[in-house]
C-alpha cells in the first residue's frame, strides 16, 4: 500500500469518526464482575456435583448403606441448622433491597444478622461433629459425610469472610450506594449458592 | 525474503477495505516491547499471553527431555538405562508436564489470551487482574511438580489411579495432586475470563456469527474447562484424603471404590483432550483460510461443530474404562457417543480441506504445519474411532497402540497446530518475521521424526507390547529402536525452532502490520499492538474470511471516490489498484457470493 493511500483514507475517516474516537478513549467498559461471579459459581457447583455423584455411586454400589454398625444420625440439630441457613437467604436479600434504597444502615443490619446466622450454623455443625459417634476414617459413609459437610462448611466460612468484608467496607462513606454495590450482590449470590448446596446435601446425607 | 514480496500484489479487495476502514483504529505506533515487563505482574493480555507461551514452552522442553529419557530406556528391551522406579516417574511427569503445563496453558492461556481481545476488537480481557493471577499460578505449580524429583517423583502415571497411587511414595504423589489442583484452578479462572470476554467485549456489529472461528473454539474450550476441571479437583480432594489421613474412598481394602476415581478423573480428562485440541482447531481455521486466500468453507459448520464437540465431549468419558468392569449397557452408550464425536470433527477436517482446495496456497511454515496437523490428526482421529469400539479397545487397551493414538492426536494434532500458530502470529507478537528457511527445516525434521517415532507404535501395540513398563519382549526390539531414533530426531527438530525464535525476536526482518494480508482484527493494528490494542474501536468492513469477496462500492461506508486519492480515483483497470487474486478470479462464483458470516 502506498503512503498516499494511507494518508488520504485517514483524513476521510477522521472526518467521520472524530467524535466516536474521543468517546471511545474516555469510556471504560461496563462492569462484568457479577457475571464473572455467576460463571465462576458454575465451576463451584461442578465440584459439589462431582462429589455428590461420587457419594451416590458409593451408595448405590454398596450392599448396605450406611455400612453395618454406623450409628444413626440425629435429625433435630441439623434440621434446625437447615432452617437457619435457608432463612438466612431471605435475610440477606433484605440487605440487597436496603442498599438499592441507599440505606447503608439497613445493609449493615441485615448483613450482620445473616453473618450471625451463618456463624450459628457453623457452630451447630461443629457441635454435631464433636458429638457424633463415628470419626473421619470409621467407614466409607463416615468419610463422605465429613468431607462433604466439611467442604460445604468451608464455603460457609468463606461466605462469612465475604460478609465481614462487606461490613468493613460499608463503614467507608458512600462505598456502597443504590447504584454501585457489587460487593453486596456478589456476597448475596454466593450465599444463595451455599444455601442451595446445603439443601441438596442435607437431603442426600440425612433424609435419603 | 524475495519470495514474500509478491504478497503486496496478492492483496484482495476485502483486505483493502478492512485495512482502510480501520486506519483510525490502528495503534499510532508499535509497542516498544520493553523486555522487563514480561517478568512482572502485568495486566496487559498481550504480555500475559507471551508470558504463558514462553513459560509453557520451557516446560515443553523439560517434558521433551523426559520423553527423550523414556525413549532412551526403551531403545533396548532390558531395563538398563534407569531403574524401573525412575522410569515410572519419567513417563508420569512427562505426561503431566505436557498436558497441564504445555498444551492446555499454551493453547488457551497463551494464544487465547493474546488473540481473543484483539480478534474481537477489545482493549483487554474482561478481568485483567484475574488474568494475571491465573498466569502466575502456573510457574510455581510447574516448579513444584519438577521439584518432586528431589523427594521421589510420582510414578503411577498421569492418571494416578488408586490403589496404585496410594502405594507409591507419598511425597511425590502429594506434590502431583497439589500441582494439578493449582493448574486446574488457573485453568478455571482463565475460562471464566474468556467466557465473559467473548460474550461481553465484542465490538458493536460483531455478533457471535461474525466472530473469527478461533473465538468460537475458545468459547467451547472455556466452557469445557469450566465444567470439567472442578470434577477433577473433587477427585484430587478425595484422593488426598485417602493419601494423608487414610480414608478409604478409593481403596478397596477399606470398602472404597477405585472405579469412582476413574469416573471422576475421566470426566475431566476426556474433555481435557478437547480442551487441548479445540483451540488448535480454531487456529487452524484461521491459518488455512488466510494462507489459501479463500473464504473458509462452511463457517457455521465449523463454528457449531466446536459447540457440538463441547457437548458430546462431556458424555464420552467412560470409553477409557471399557476394561474396568464397566457394565455392557454403559459400554454401549459410551461407544456410541464416542463414535458420534467423529462427525463434528470430520466436518471440520472436510471444511479445512475444502478451504485449501483450489486456493492460492502460500506454502510457508504456518500452512505447512497446518497441513501437517490435518494429516496427522486424521490418523489420530481414525485410530480414535478404532479404540472407541469396545472389542478393539479390549484388545489394545494399555498397549502402545494407545500411546500411538494419543500422540497422533496430542503431538501430531495439538503441537503441530501450536507450531503453525507460532509461525502465523509471531510477526504480530514481536513485530519481526521468523526465518522461513529454518521454519521449513523445522517442519521437515518434526514431521519425519514424529512419524518415525510414533507410527511403529501402532504395530507394537497390536502385537501386544504393554505401555508403562520399562522392559519388553526382545521381539519388539527393532521397532522400538526405530521409535527411539524418531524420538531423537523429534528432539533435535526443536532446535531450529528455538534458534529461529530467539534470533528473529531480536534481529529478524521487520514485519508489517499485516504480513499475511489477513482480515481478522488483530491484523488491523500495529505489530506488536500498542498497550490498549487500538486507538479507536475497530470496525468490521468485511467478514473475517471474505478473501476476494464483495464489491468495492457497496461494502464500506467510507468515501472511496475521493478525488485526491490517486488509487481510489483511478479506474477499475488502473495498475494502481491491487490486482485481483488470480485464484479467486479463476472461479468468479466465489467472488460474487455473499459472505457467509456477514
Amino acid at each position: 500500500m502506498t503512503g498516499s493511500t494511507l494518508d488520504s483514507a485517514k483524513t476521510v475517516l477522521n472526518h467521520h469518526h472524530d467524535a466516536e474516537v474521543v468517546a471511545a478513549h474516555g469510556a471504560e467498559h461496563q462492569d462484568f464482575r457479577l457475571l464473572g461471579i455467576i460463571v465462576f459459581l458454575v465451576a463451584e457447583g461442578m465440584i459439589f456435583l462431582g462429589l455428590f455423584m461420587a457419594y451416590l455411586t458409593f451408595r448405590s454400589v454398596a450392599t448396605e448403606w450406611p455400612p453395618a454398625g454406623t450409628p444413626r444420625l440425629e435429625l433435630l440439630l441439623p434440621g434446625i441448622n437447615t432452617a437457619i441457613l435457608v432463612s438466612s437467604s431471605f435475610v440477606i436479600h433484605k440487605a440487597d433491597t436496603a442498599i438499592k434504597k441507599n440505606d447503608v444502615k439497613g445493609l449493615r443490619l441485615w448483613f450482620g444478622i445473616t453473618a450471625a446466622m451463618g456463624a450459628v450454623f457453623l457452630a451447630g455443625q461443629l457441635y454435631e461433629y464433636f458429638h457424633l459417634e463415628f470419626g473421619l476414617t470409621t467407614n466409607l459413609f463416615a468419610s463422605t459425610f465429613y468431607v462433604l459437610t466439611g467442604f460445604h462448611g468451608l464455603h460457609v466460612l468463606f461466605g462469612l469472610v465475604l460478609m465481614l468484608g462487606v461490613l468493613w467496607r460499608s463503614l467507608k462513606p458512600d462505598h456502597y450506594n443504590s447504584k454501585s454495590h457489587f460487593g453486596v450482590e456478589a456476597a448475596e449470590i454466593y450465599w444463595h449458592f451455599v444455601d442451595i448446596v446445603w439443601v441438596i446435601l442435607f437431603l442426600m446425607l440425612y433424609i435419603l | 525474503m524475495n519470495d514474500r514480496e509478491p504478497l503486496t500484489f496478492l492483496m484482495t479487495q476485502a483486505a483493502e477495505y478492512q485495512e482502510q476502514a480501520n486506519l483510525v483504529a490502528r495503534g499510532s505506533e508499535p509497542d516498544k516491547n520493553d523486555w522487563r515487563k514480561y517478568f512482572g505482574f502485568s495486566t496487559d493480555h498481550k504480555v500475559i499471553g507471551i508470558q504463558y507461551l514462553v513459560t509453557t514452552f520451557i516446560f515443553y522442553l523439560m517434558g521433551g527431555v523426559l520423553a527423550t529419557l523414556v525413549r532412551t530406556e526403551l531403545a533396548t528391551p532390558a531395563s538398563d538405562f534407569v531403574s524401573r522406579e525412575v522410569y515410572n516417574s519419567l513417563f508420569t511427569v512427562h505426561a503431566t508436564v505436557m498436558i497441564f503445563l504445555w498444551i492446555v496453558p499454551a493453547g488457551t492461556g497463551g494464544f487465547g489470551n493474546y488473540l481473543i481481545p484483539l480478534m474481537i476488537g477489545a482493549r483487554d480481557m474482561a478481568f485483567p487482574r484475574l488474568n494475571a493471577i491465573a498466569f502466575w499460578i502456573i510457574p510455581p505449580a510447574g516448579i513444584l511438580l519438577m521439584s518432586s524429583f528431589f523427594v521421589g517423583a510420582p510414578g503411577s502415571g498421569w492418571t494416578s489411579y488408586p490403589p496404585l497411587s496410594l502405594m507409591n511414595g507419598k511425597a511425590g504423589e502429594l506434590i502431583w495432586i497439589l500441582s494439578v489442583l493449582l493448574l486446574g484452578t488457573s485453568s478455571i479462572l482463565a475460562a471464566v475470563n474468556f467466557i465473559v470476554t467473548i460474550f461481553k467485549m465484542r465490538i458493536p456489529g460483531m455478533g457471535l456469527n461474525q466472530m473469527p472461528l478461533f473465538c468460537w473454539a475458545m468459547l467451547a474450550t472455556s466452557f469445557l474447562a469450566l465444567v470439567a476441571t472442578p470434577v477433577l479437583a473433587g477427585a484430587m480432594i478425595l484422593l488426598s484424603f485417602d493419601l494423608i489421613v487414610g480414608t478409604n474412598f478409593f481403596n478397596p481394602t477399606g470398602g472404597g471404590d477405585p472405579i469412582v476415581y476413574q469416573h471422576m478423573f475421566w470426566f475431566y480428562s476426556h474433555p481435557a483432550v478437547y480442551i487441548m485440541i479445540l483451540p488448535v482447531f480454531g487456529m487452524i481455521s484461521e491459518i488455512v483460510s488466510v494462507h489459501s486466500r479463500k473464504p473458509i468453507f462452511g463457517y457455521k459448520a465449523i463454528a457449531y461443530s466446536s459447540v457440538a464437540i463441547c457437548g458430546l465431549g462431556l458424555i464420552v468419558w467412560a470409553h477409557h474404562m471399557f476394561t474396568s468392569g464397566t457394565p455392557p449397557w454403559l459400554r454401549m452408550f459410551f461407544m456410541i457417543t464416542s463414535m458420534i464425536i467423529a462427525v463434528p470433527t470430520g466436518i471440520k477436517v472436510f471444511s479445512w480441506l475444502a478451504t485449501i482446495w483450489g486456493g492460492k496456497l502460500r506454502l510457508e511454515s504456518p500452512l505447512l504445519f497446518a497441513m501437517g496437523f490435518i494429516s496427522l490428526f486424521v490418523i489420530g482421529g481414525i485410530s480414535g474411532v478404532m479404540v472407541a469400539s469396545v472389542p478393539w479397545d479390549i484388545h489394545v487397551h494399555d498397549t502402545y497402540f494407545i500411546v500411538a493414538h494419543l500422540h497422533y492426536v496430542l503431538f501430531g494434532g495439538s503441537v503441530f497446530g501450536l507450531y503453525a500458530a507460532f509461525y502465523h502470529w509471531f510477526p504480530k507478537m514481536t513485530g519481526r518475521m521468523l526465518n522461513e528457511t529454518w521454519g521449513k527445516i523445522h517442519f521437515a525434521l518434526s514431521y519425519v521424526g514424529f512419524n518415525l517415532a510414533f507410527m511403529p507404535m501402532h504395530k507394537l501395540g497390536i502385537e501386544g507390547m504393554n505401555r508403562r513398563i520399562a522392559e519388553y519382549d526382545p521381539k519388539f526390539a527393532a521397532l522400538n529402536l526405530l521409535c527411539t531414533i524418531g524420538a531423537y530426531l523429534l528432539a533435535v527438530s526443536t532446535l531450529p525452532f528455538l534458534v529461529n525464535v530467539c534470533w528473529s525476536w531480536v534481529y529478524g526482518e521487520k514485519a508489517s502490520d499485516n504480513p499475511w494480508r489477513g482480515l481478522t482484527l488483530e491484523w488491523m493494528t500495529t505489530s506488536p499492538p500498542p498497550v490498549e490494542n487500538f486507538d479507536a474501536d475497530p470496525v468490521l468492513a468485511t467478514g473475517p474470511y471474505d478473501y476476494g469477496m464483495g464489491s468495492r462500492a457497496t461494502e464500506v461506508n467510507v468515501a472511496f471516490s475521493d478525488a485526491s486519492d490517486p488509487v481510489l480515483s483511478a479506474g477499475p483497470s488502473s495498475t494502481l489498484r491491487a490486482k485481483p487474486d488470480p485464484a479467486v478470479a479463476a472461479s468468479p462464483s466465489d467472488r460474487v457470493g455473499e459472505s457467509h458470516n456477514r
